[in-house]
């Protein structure tokens, strides 16, 4: 006996008109034209997006790859005694007291004797114009490499030396000779005579490894300009974050989600935590500016000053991820846990914990990456300011300053030289490619500790 | 009904392993057990039968106190194991459900090998840590839960990579391996299929010889077939209590007899 039988009530009559299954209905036809359009809708969506990043993605590589090369000028130079070491004693206590002066003298001499080897005719231009085309990190570059190896001096080298950054925009073809008529730091005669070094196979345009390696360089000389003291500052900030937010953030989730009792003090909590986590990122720096720097006293620009902030600002994301993870946990396999008489820490750290950790660990590194690619807290505590010196190794290095590649990225973009564009977009480059190994690495973490049950 | 035959079985001792005096259990608001009294029997098995939401499965996870993991829970009363109370301020629940193991309704092993599956418990109790006694508790467990033939070639191989029936014996055999005085199970014949549940029934008729067993269970035939001692539960109170053959022929309760005869439930 069903309820509506005991009731007395009828069977309610919907029947369903007379028709044929090989026909669809008004109401089918409209159902399946629905579902067609909504099908279409998402792919829509998928396809946009997917246009987006394409667009995205050569744009940063045609603007960017260019900045992997580099103009250098190719010749022999005869380091001379007489103007590097004048007591001739080769002891680098001496050597120091020759400035980038005399360097750039044996620069330009050793410069013009190749010209005129190769039988190029400067005629009609001034000296000026010709050892224009040197870059003026030049000559500094010469003293590091003679004064790091005294015996150099009195030898003839196989020199390769940067071009001024217009040479090298006209070899990548970002400098013509229109823009040089307009421009007052490069002359249509200057690129004619690069012309010229590029046929004599003086001027070529190898692998740019000091790009990745070099330090930043100044406004006026972006040919020497390097992401090395980026890399080192983002990689530090990396491990200092990893290291102080993994245990804090599991602890912290381990505890909010195991033994903290149910109450209002833990749902205040629980909801600043996902407040934290929607906090725009600044705020986080000027926390950092106040409480590290101003109140505890921590060097201005360094990587633990950037790693804090990261860090403070990186827990909600971890904590939430953890929490989700955890609670993903099969009650089943606590209860099979206690039940066999585990405490309630035995059953966290055997059981909940190994089958959490795929999404711990995943949750961790998009965290991590979503920190490496931050820019606005670094700037307020001081990390966009030009270093110029590689931090030192750990543990010290951490109070070096340094910057950090997203900062690196922001800086080059807002300088006026076009070539600092070209710079950018290959720091965005190496950006990218940090990213994606890390996701990489989440996505085979993931795999390995994966577990079915 | 051909399966609800009554084997003649004999109630090996009359010693009280459990006795429940005026428990009562509330969820939050709602008092999910009113008033029990019950004294479960050592070496016995002992079925609780009744309709569903009628408190026996709460009433049995008051046994080793798995209700503390649920925060609205409140038990009151006195439940004593060997004339201990469990509920006592000083008893670690921990240490009590080394004494009285469980058996859950769905199979749960842990996604380990089924060697480290079997050995987790005697570990963590510090039962033995020498490779040749794990050995042998892996083998015994296993052989009392009549599993050992079926995977003693795959000691290694992930627990829950094998079919429901194996799975629960190979919760059965994790449970007994850290020597329980009292196992209960709750159900643990619902996922299986009339092939494997023969197969665990005839295990729990087994394990009596060492244990007390208190199964909870839906089937009243399987409740006619394995226990000694049965207890019919209905809307939070325990109606009926005895031996299953008076239970089940000659019950002395109207709603005992409407349950068993099928008329509410």
């Amino acid at each position: 006996m069903t309820d509506l039988s005991a009731s007395g009530m009828a069977a309610p009559n919907f029947a369903h008109p007379k028709s044929s299954l090989l026909q669809q209905t008004t109401l089918m036809k409209r159902r399946n034209a629905s579902e067609a359009r909504f099908k279409a809708y998402g792919l829509a969506a998928i396809g946009f997006s997917l246009l987006t990043l394409a667009i995205v993605l050569f744009t940063i590589l045609t603007d960017g790859v260019s900045a992997f090369f580099q103009a250098k000028l190719n010749f022999p130079m005869e380091l001379t005694a007489e103007v590097l070491d004048p007591k001739g004693n080769r002891l680098r206590e001496e050597m120091t007291a020759v400035t980038t002066i005399g360097y750039s003298k044996v620069l330009v001499a050793a410069f013009t004797k190749e010209l005129a080897a190769k039988g190029i005719v400067v005629d009609g231009q001034a000296q000026k114009e010709v050892d224009g085309l040197i870059s003026k990190e030049a000559a500094g570059s010469l003293r590091a490499m003679v004064l790091a190896n005294p015996q150099l001096v009195g030898t003839t080298i196989d020199a390769s030396v940067l071009a001024t950054g217009r040479i090298d925009g006209y070899v990548k073809g970002r400098v013509t000779m229109e823009t040089a008529e307009r421009d007052s730091n490069v002359t249509p005669a200057q690129l004619q005579l690069a012309d010229k070094l590029r046929e004599a196979g003086i001027l070529t345009s190898p692998f740019n490894w000091a790009f990745i390696t070099a330090p930043d360089a100044s406004d006026q000389r972006p040919e020497a300009a390097g992401l090395g003291v980026a890399i080192i500052g983002s990689a530090y900030m990396m491990l200092l974050v990893l290291v102080m937010t993994v245990p804090v953030g599991v602890a912290a989730s381990i505890y909010l989600e195991e033994f903290a009792p149910k109450n209002t003090w833990t749902d205040i909590v629980e909801v600043n935590i996902s407040n934290l986590a929607a906090v725009p990122s600044i705020v986080f720096g000027i926390l950092a500016l106040a409480l590290f720097i101003n109140f505890a006293g921590l060097p201005n620009s360094s990587t633990i000053v950037g790693a804090l902030a990261l860090s403070l600002m990186t827990l909600p994301t971890i904590i939430i991820a953890t929490r989700a993870s955890i609670k993903a946990v099969p009650p089943s396999i606590r209860d099979a846990a206690l039940g066999i008489g585990a405490s309630k820490m035995q059953t966290i750290f055997h059981h909940v914990l190994p089958l959490a950790m795929p999404g711990i660990l995943t949750g961790t590194i998009l965290g991590l990456a979503s920190a490496l690619g931050e820019t606005a807290p670094l700037l307020l505590i001081g990390m966009v300011a030009f270093v110029d010196n590689y931090p030192s190794a750990p543990v010290e290095g951490f109070m070096d300053p340094a910057t950090a590649l997203p900062v690196q990225v922001f800086g080059w973009a807002s300088r006026s030289d076009p070539a600092f564009i070209e710079r950018s977009s290959g720091a965005i480059i190496i950006l990218l490619i940090f990213l994606v190994v890390m996701n990489v690495m989440a996505i085979l973490l993931r795999r390995r500790f994966e577990r079915r049950w | 009904m051909n399966d609800m035959r009554i084997v003649e079985r004999t109630v090996d001792t009359q010693n009280t392993k459990i006795s429940a005096r005026n428990v009562q259990v509330h969820y939050g608001t709602s008092h999910a057990i009113k008033d029990l009294n019950v004294d479960i029997l050592d070496k016995t098995v002992t079925a609780f039968i009744g309709p569903s939401g009628c408190g026996k499965s709460t009433f049995l996870r008051c046994l080793n106190r798995m209700n503390d993991t649920i925060p609205v829970c409140r038990v009151s009363g006195e439940i004593k194991l060997e004339g201990e109370d469990i509920y006592d301020k000083r008893v670690d629940p921990v240490q009590l459900r080394a004494k009285v193991g469980m058996v859950f309704q769905k199979p749960n092993p842990f996604p380990k090998s089924i060697y480290d599956n079997v050995t987790y418990g005697p570990k963590i109790h510090g039962l033995t840590k020498s490779k040749a006694e794990l050995d042998e508790i892996v083998e015994t467990s296993l052989k009392k839960a009549a599993i050992w033939n079926e995977v003693k070639d795959r000691l290694h191989s992930p627990g829950t990579g094998l079919s429901g029936g194996q799975q629960q014996r190979l919760c059965i055999a994790r449970a007994i391996a850290t020597s329980p005085e009292v196992l209960l199970m709750d159900e643990p014949c619902s996922a299986l299929d009339p092939i494997a549940t023969s197969q665990v029934e005839e295990l729990i008729d087994e394990l009596r010889s060492s244990f007390s067993v208190v199964i909870v269970t839906h089937s009243m035939q399987q409740a006619a077939r394995v226990s000694q001692k049965t207890a019919f539960f209905h809307l939070g109170y325990m109606v009926e209590y005895g031996e299953t053959g008076q239970i089940f022929t000659n019950p002395k309760d109207p709603r005992t007899e409407s349950y068993i005869s099928g008329r509410i439930g």
